[in-house]
């Protein structure tokens, strides 16, 4: 059992940048491309994230003393399907017009590779408090991810935010297609890692 | 110093040996040249603002290529020629009467988005001035299909807009294209000479042509991508491109309309992004052949040669991986 030596704030500063689900670790970038192309789905599904990876890792470390390590795998599956049909039965209730769009990407929350991986490697090995501190910074950090991602998509490509118009003329339609995604997420991948370059020459400097 | 001279007059260097005159710049160059009697051809029947949208392109493809490469700190390649070959390919692949901001937006994604941030000329995956061309027509369709009647010489400035051969051909049939062009000996006639819609400098497939055969002559390229994708739309077109029955389609005008004769010589064989493996070219020819008449006959779109060549791009190393030679003396193991 590794505890980690890293305070909370550090944890969730980690989740947030240095291991950024989408754009350090290009991990679920399934949902990156499918459901960015307007703000809303973008933030709908970023706080649905977060609430899932929060409460995953508080229950995962709850109840890590229990856990046979031979069967962790379809013990997590679980507890994750638990919380994802709690958010997709909300979302159907209470957000019913972006349920229609992103539905699908939400009960697609099970299989994310992100919520999963910090189950095993974190989670499970950690007290609660770290835990929740890791479930919140990781959760954040894809939902910024999404957040800029949609951002510039919806701008590019409709003209709009949040569905409301702002530039007029002839938007690049592209970006709010499935190659546009491609598109979004490789150029912000390569700068935010072009910046990261700099801050790291400025202090080696 | 008297020794240092003395030594270095010994020079000890690794093959190749034997060198030729031949340098980027000026296969490069020479392509340009090649294509320039199509791109006079254009200015005939597209008038002025055929000549605006291809020197936009071009000027703005250099420009991103300088600026680029100024921003990073590389040495300026712009010298080489091959950032005005991908304006004048791009220029060449839009109709006629475009917003100006659009050649220039399909110059920045082929030059920066495409060559630049792959490693620059020689690291591109994609043919740049094609994938220009493919995210012109995806985030503007519509402007990217409204083709214009060639109108001779600089006098017809509101020529009307009307569909292209192949767009004719595939919603209402040969008889339509028949009803517009007249007889079948005049429908060839004006796909040879290039009196008809269509981007720039697809146009004129005689002087596309002549262009190609210029460079292979030049053995800048060689003729086994052209004639096996050429050979392979031909073979299609006559097989499946009649309607109705098998062995009746007509494959002069697949072979003259559209961007196949430019795809065929100028795009396709870009050394880059092509195998370079003969056997490979040949491959890479046929799978770009059938790809084209898969989307022409089939697809969506009424032109398929954009996307059949890009498609085979992303084969092209697989290709050369397939059909590598086998070093000297290597025995294929034997299974058991």
């Amino acid at each position: 059992m590794g505890h980690t030596t890293k305070s909370n704030w550090e944890l969730i500063k980690n989740g947030m940048f240095s291991e950024n689900t989408i754009f350090k670790m290009a991990i679920s970038l399934c949902p990156s491309i499918a459901v960015t192309n307007s703000l809303k789905n973008g933030f709908f599904m970023g706080v649905s994230v977060i609430f899932v990876q929060v409460m995953v890792n508080l229950t995962v470390s709850l109840i890590r003393n229990f856990i046979n390590p031979k069967i962790r795998i379809p013990i997590f599956m679980m507890v994750i399907a638990g919380y994802v049909s709690i958010i997709d039965m909300s979302m159907a209730a209470w957000a019913r017009p972006v349920y229609k769009q992103i539905g699908l990407y939400i009960q697609l929350i099970v299989a994310f590779a992100s919520i999963f991986a910090r189950a095993e490697v974190f989670a499970v090995k950690n007290k609660l408090i770290p835990s929740i501190a890791d479930g919140l910074g990781m959760g954040i950090g894809f939902f910024l991810a999404m957040v800029v991602i949609s951002f510039f998509r919806e701008l590019l490509g409709k003209g709009a935010l949040w569905g409301i118009p702002i530039v007029q003329g002839n938007p690049l339609l592209i970006m709010v297609l499935p190659a546009g995604g491609f598109f979004a997420v490789g150029l912000l991948m390569g700068f935010f890692n072009w910046l990261d370059a700099r801050v790291a020459a400025k202090k080696a400097a | 110093m008297a020794k240092e001279t003395k030594e270095k007059q010994l020079v000890v260097s690794v093959s190749p040996h034997v060198r030729d005159e031949e340098s980027i710049a000026k296969i490069m160059w020479s392509v340009n040249f090649a294509l320039f009697p199509a791109l006079i051809a254009s200015f005939y029947y597209f008038g002025p603002r055929a000549m605006i949208v291809t020197l936009l392109s071009i000027v703005s493809s250099i420009g991103f290529e300088y600026a680029y490469q100024k921003f990073v700190g590389k040495k300026t390649t712009i010298n080489d020629g091959s950032a005005f070959l991908t304006g004048l390919l791009i220029g060449m692949n839009l109709p006629p009467q475009l917003p100006f901001y659009i050649p220039v937006m399909g110059s920045f994604v082929a030059v920066v988005l495409v060559k630049q941030l792959f490693g620059g000329l020689g690291y591109n995956i994609f043919n740049p001035a094609l994938v220009g061309r493919a995210f012109l027509l995806v985030t503007w369709p519509k402007l990217m299909t409204t083709w214009k009647e060639p109108s001779a010489a600089f006098v017809g400035l509101d020529a009307k807009t009307t569909a292209t051969p192949l767009g004719i051909l595939k919603e209402e049939g040969i008889s339509k294209l028949l009803e517009e062009f007249g007889t079948k000996n005049d429908l060839y006639i004006s796909l040879l000479t290039g009196h008809r819609a269509g981007s720039l400098g697809e146009t004129s497939a005689i002087f596309l042509i002549i262009g190609g055969l210029y460079l292979l002559y030049k053995r800048y390229i060689t003729w086994h991508i052209p004639v096996s994708f050429v050979g392979s739309v031909a073979v299609i077109a006559w097989i499946f491109g009649g309607k109705g029955a098998l062995f009746t389609g007509d494959p002069l005008i697949h072979l003259m309309s559209g961007g196949l004769m430019l795809g065929a010589f100028f795009m396709a064989t870009d050394y880059v992004t092509c195998p370079s493996i003969r056997k490979g070219q040949i491959i890479f020819g046929i799978g770009c052949g059938a790809l084209t008449m898969l989307i022409r006959l089939k697809g969506g779109f009424p032109e398929g040669v954009m996307f059949a060549i890009l498609l085979m791009n992303c084969f092209a190393p697989l290709i050369d991986r397939g059909v590598k030679p086998k070093l000297f003396g290597e025995v294929k193991a034997v299974k058991k």
